[in-house]
Formats: structure tokens, sequence, C-alpha cells
């Protein structure tokens, strides 16, 4: 059902983390339906679509947190559901959307539970352990910030805390969903620029976003999914058309691209004459 | 984890608590006396008062507050609810029903009932678990509370019922039901080293788990913990823990509400810091309360489950009117 672009299949031969006809659901009610993805080594790539559509639930099923139906995700060569969670969580973390942490909770304290999946059940704390918060720390710039409770720091320096968790868990994969939901417009510029900072450094992410002209700024990659299937994979400038936005949103628009990095930019946005 | 500067004091509390419940009450004994003895001395009746009378009521009273102030903690994170009490898992009411059931038998409150209200503590438990799991929501704490207060309430009429059919089973277990760490010897505490043992294992191994758990469960997972082996062993380890101290003291209502409340108000919301406070606090609460009880209206006793609740309303209360308490 690809109508548009399709996953190009070298591309799936060198990337850490893929799917091959995943199907996902929630009881009865099938979320996602024989789906292809494959996620470029040291890029980010951002997964876009309409609520519902079943973005959240691809990085529920890549990130091993449900099981899928059908299909497997496979990570590294090997299926994800043949791998214990910890291993897993050495090679991949996950930033679920709307985190809330006890009251009181320290930003050191935050990061430190990015440490987990490296240290045994009795395990003591490292000097590799101190040695990632703090590089976790530096990553995020809130090096300023590490002895703050959580509940008493702006949106964007907390969502930089907990990005910076991830960041302790020292994987090579990060996926996030919706990183920058309920955030400001300069908290978003704030995490994304971290997120792009991180690839620069050779993680491989994958990030749900929903702000079309975000993910077309950020992200070498975007995967455009509708009605749990993907309808689009690639560079935004080959994939975003106007086509494409209005099979997802149900609206029309102009679209222009942007001087200064060659993403596209929507015009002129309005509600589809049906 | 031990990083708040409470701790050490809690410990210092828990010595002064002891070195008072061994000074005073359970036996008529001049201080000096006593002090006597402490240093190795004293006569043959005082000998007897301090290490045969007051030396187990301490040793029991440490384990009991110990079992209780740790599994009220695990259950109030595992719920996300800081008024989550060990005896909502149909835990104590589990075992009150088994020791009534046993004393119906002819089983009187001196002996028997250690390995009976363990056996009911884990029936009682696994009850729930099951009705939780039959109808596939093993995994959501509020049901698995709901259904144990279900339960419990179920168990509480039973045993009312019992009470109603047997006059000298009604004393025997209105007796039992106030609680009490009174005459029981040393006996009684070995047989529930095992089990205590065992949940100290299962705290280990979920403590650092559980402290993920409350950033959500999906972080938790993505951390690389498996959220439902850890609900489980919560589940086990409160049933095992509980089931000890309602064996040894009866069910002492209120110490596995009140002790993680103090020690959360006091060292902040991570569980290991909460477990760790718990570790001083719970027994320092009931040898305070076991202390009073015998000072209060000496030369009688008043039963331990009323002073553990008229001694852990206030402190509640003040701790809720001057503090800040970290929400879970």
């Amino acid at each position: 059902m690809n109508q548009f672009v399709t996953v190009p299949s070298t591309l799936r031969l060198d990337a850490p983390l893929s799917a091959c006809n995943l199907t996902m659901a929630h009881g009865h009610h099938t979320v996602l339906s024989e789906l292809d993805i494959a996620l470029p080594a040291g890029r980010v790539t951002a997964i876009v679509g309409p609520n519902g559509c079943g973005k959240s639930t691809l990085l529920n099923g890549l990130a091993r947190i449900h099981k899928p139906r059908h299909g497997s995700v496979v990570l590294n060569g090997a299926d994800i559901q043949t791998l214990p969670a910890r291993q897993v969580a050495q090679k991949l973390a996950l930033l679920p959307q709307d985190n809330s942490a006890p009251e009181g909770l320290t930003v050191t304290d935050l990061i430190r539970f990015g440490r987990h999946p490296h240290q045994g059940w009795l395990s003591q704390w490292s000097d590799d352990d101190q040695r990632a918060v703090e590089q976790a720390l530096a990553a995020a710039d809130i090096e300023a910030l590490a002895d703050r409770a959580l509940d008493t720091l702006s949106g964007g320096q907390r969502q930089r805390a907990w990005v910076a968790m991830s960041i302790a868990q020292e994987t090579p994969l990060l996926l996030l969903d919706e990183p920058t939901s309920a955030l400001d417009l300069g908290h978003q510029v704030e995490v994304f620029e971290l997120i792009r900072t991180l690839a620069g450094r050779g993680k491989t992410i994958a990030m749900v976003v929903h702000d079309l002209p975000s993910a077309c700024r950020y992200a070498d990659n975007v995967v455009a999914m509708c009605g749990g299937e993907i309808i689009g994979a690639g560079a935004p400038a080959d994939v975003i058309t106007t086509e494409l936005i209005e099979t997802l949103y149900g609206i029309t628009c102009d679209l222009m691209q942007d001087p200064a990095s060659g993403s596209p930019v929507l015009l002129n946005i309005r509600r589809m004459q049906r | 984890m031990k990083s708040t500067p409470y701790y050490w004091p809690a410990w210092i509390l828990l010595g002064l608590v002891g070195l008072t419940s061994l000074l005073f009450g359970a036996g008529t004994l001049e201080l000096r006396q006593a002090f006597a003895v402490l240093a190795g001395q004293g006569t043959e009746e005082a000998r007897f008062i301090v290490l045969e009378l007051r030396l187990p009521r301490l040793a029991i009273g440490l384990v009991t507050g110990l079992a209780l102030g740790v599994a009220g903690a695990l259950l109030q994170t595992l719920t996300r609810n800081p008024l989550a009490e060990p005896g909502l898992l149909g835990v104590s009411a589990g075992s009150a029903f088994a020791v009534s059931l046993a004393i119906l038998a002819g089983a009187s409150t001196a002996t028997l009932t250690t390995l009976v209200s363990q056996a009911g503590a884990l029936a009682g438990c696994g009850l729930v678990i099951l009705a939780t799991r039959i109808q596939g929501v093993g995994q959501d704490p509020v049901r698995l509370v709901l259904a144990g207060a279900t339960l419990s309430a179920l168990l509480m009429s039973l045993t009312s019922l019992i009470m109603l059919i047997d006059q000298r089973a009604a004393d025997e277990i209105r007796f039992w039901i106030t609680g009490s760490i009174a005459g029981k010897n040393w006996e009684q505490l070995t047989t529930t080293l095992p089990t205590l043992v065992i949940s100290g294992f299962i705290v280990i191994a979920v403590a650092k788990p559980l402290a993920s758990l409350a950033l959500g469960e999906r972080v938790a997972r993505g951390l690389g913990h498996r959220p439902g082996l850890v609900q489980l062993g919560v589940v086990i380890a409160v049933a095992l823990l509980t089931g000890s101290a309602t064996a040894l003291a009866g069910p002492l209502m209120f110490v596995g509400l009140v002790v993680p409340f103090v020690a959360r108000a006091l060292g902040g919301a991570d569980i290991r810091k909460t477990l760790w406070l718990c570790l001083p606090l719970g027994p320092a609460m009931i040898i305070a309360a076991d202390t009073l009880s015998r000072l209060l209206v000496a030369p009688s006793e008043m039963p331990l489950g009323v002073i553990t609740a008229l001694l852990g309303a206030p402190v509640l209360l003040v701790i809720i009117r001057t503090r800040r308490i970290p929400t879970l």
C-alpha cells in the first residue's frame, strides 16, 4: 500500500534498528499492519502523522515495550524479542512522552536512573557510571542545574534533563516520543538542537514529532504514517509534498523551500474543501 | 542512597527507644538494677526480668516494626498511593481469619498462631492476586488494592461470624486482634525468620526497579526492567512481611501507614531512601508504643494496637501540618 516512496532496501542492510512486516494490535484493534521501517545509522528520523495513526505504537514496538502481533523488530541483526530486556536497554534508550518524576527528585538523581541497564543487582556506583552522568550533564548543557529538583525547572530544562537520562544510558540508539510536546517555541528549539548535537556524535535517533515543519527542519529522514501504514519515507525534501500533507492531515497548503536550510516550509494552510 | 541527614539520627532514636524499653516496664524493677543487668551483673530476678521478659519483646518489636515499615513503604510506592497500607492486600484479614479458624478448632493464642497466620496471610494475598489475574488486570495496582479491600471485608465478616458462634473463641480472637508483643518467646521469633530472610532478598532485588517505576512504566521498561515481575515480587514480599508481623504481634494497624509516611517526609520520594529510613523508624515506633503500653496503666498493660494508633495519629497530624509530603 506504499503509494508514495518505499523504504529503499539498501538502507535496511546497515540499519541498526529495523522492523519487518510489523503488525501491532491493542486487543482486537489492529493499530499497525504489515509495516516495514529502517532507521539509517547516525541519522535523525522523524515519524510524523495525524493523531491516532500509530506513531507511538510503532515507537513502543521498536523499543520492545510491546510485543508485535506479527513480524519482527531487528536490532543489530537479532530479533529484539529474543534479546533480554537489559541487553536491549544497553543498545537502545527510549524516552516516552509526558514523563513525571516523584517530587524532589534532582536532575542528577534522574540521570543516574539511566545507568540501570549497566548495573547488576548489587553493583555499587562505578567510576564509569559517574563519568557517564557527568558527560550527560555536559551534553545536555545542564551542569548548572545538577542539584536542582526537577519540579523547580522550566519545561525546556526539565525535558533536557530527561534527555540527559537517556544520554547517560550510553546507547547507540535513541527513541523519543514527542520530545517537544507542551514546550514553547524557544524550548522546542533548545531540545531539537540538543537532538541534532547527539546525532552529530553518531547516535541513531528516531523521534515522533507532531510539528511537521520542525520535523522537516531537524530530521534527515521523515517517515509519514497514516492509518497504521507508512505512506512515505525519505529525505524531507523528497517526501513532503502537498499531496502527502493532504492525505495526512486533510489540509491543503503551498510548499516553499527554506532558503537557509533547504527544508520544506508550509505556507497558506487551510482546510480542504470536501 | 542512604544520603539523608535523618538516617543516623533515626538509628540513634531507635537505640534510645530500645534502651528505654529494657529499663522500664514489664515486671517491676528498679532502674539501678536494670542498669546493673545491662552492665553484665544484677540479681537473678533482675536478670530474668530484663533478659527473659523485656529482651524478647524488644527483639519482636524490632522484627515486626521492620517488617511493617518496609511492607508499607513497598505497597505505597507500588500503588502510588500514600494511604495504602499492608492490610489492604487482604494480608491481615487473611491471617486473622486463619487464626480465628484455628482458635475455633481448639488452638489457643499462645500456640499455633505463627505458622497459621503466615499461611493465612499468603492465602489471602494469593486470592487477591488470583482475582486480578483472572480478570486479566493483574498489573493494575489500583485494582489489586480494590480486590484486596473486598476480600478483607469478606474475611473480616467471616471472622466476626466465628466470634458469634463460639464464646471462648471470641475472647481469644478479641485479645489477638488488638495486637500485642507481650508474652512471646524466642521460638515464635525464629519461626518467622525464614520468611523474613526470603522477603529481605526480594526487597534487595526489587528496590532499584521499583524506584524506576516511579518514573512511569514505559520509562522503567526502557531502562531494561520488567514491571510485571517487579510488581509480583513486591506483592509477595509485602505478604510475607505482613504475615510475619501479624503472626508475631497480631494485626497492628497504622504502623505500615505512618512509618513510610514519616520516612518519605524526611527522606524524599525515592523508595530506596524511604526503605533505609523505615529500617530504624518502624521498630522505633513499635518499641516506643510497647514501652508506653506497659507504663501508662502499670502494673497492667494497654493493648499495643491501641497505643500504635494513639501514637501514630498525632505524629501523622504534625507531619502533615509542618511539612510538604512528596507525592508518589
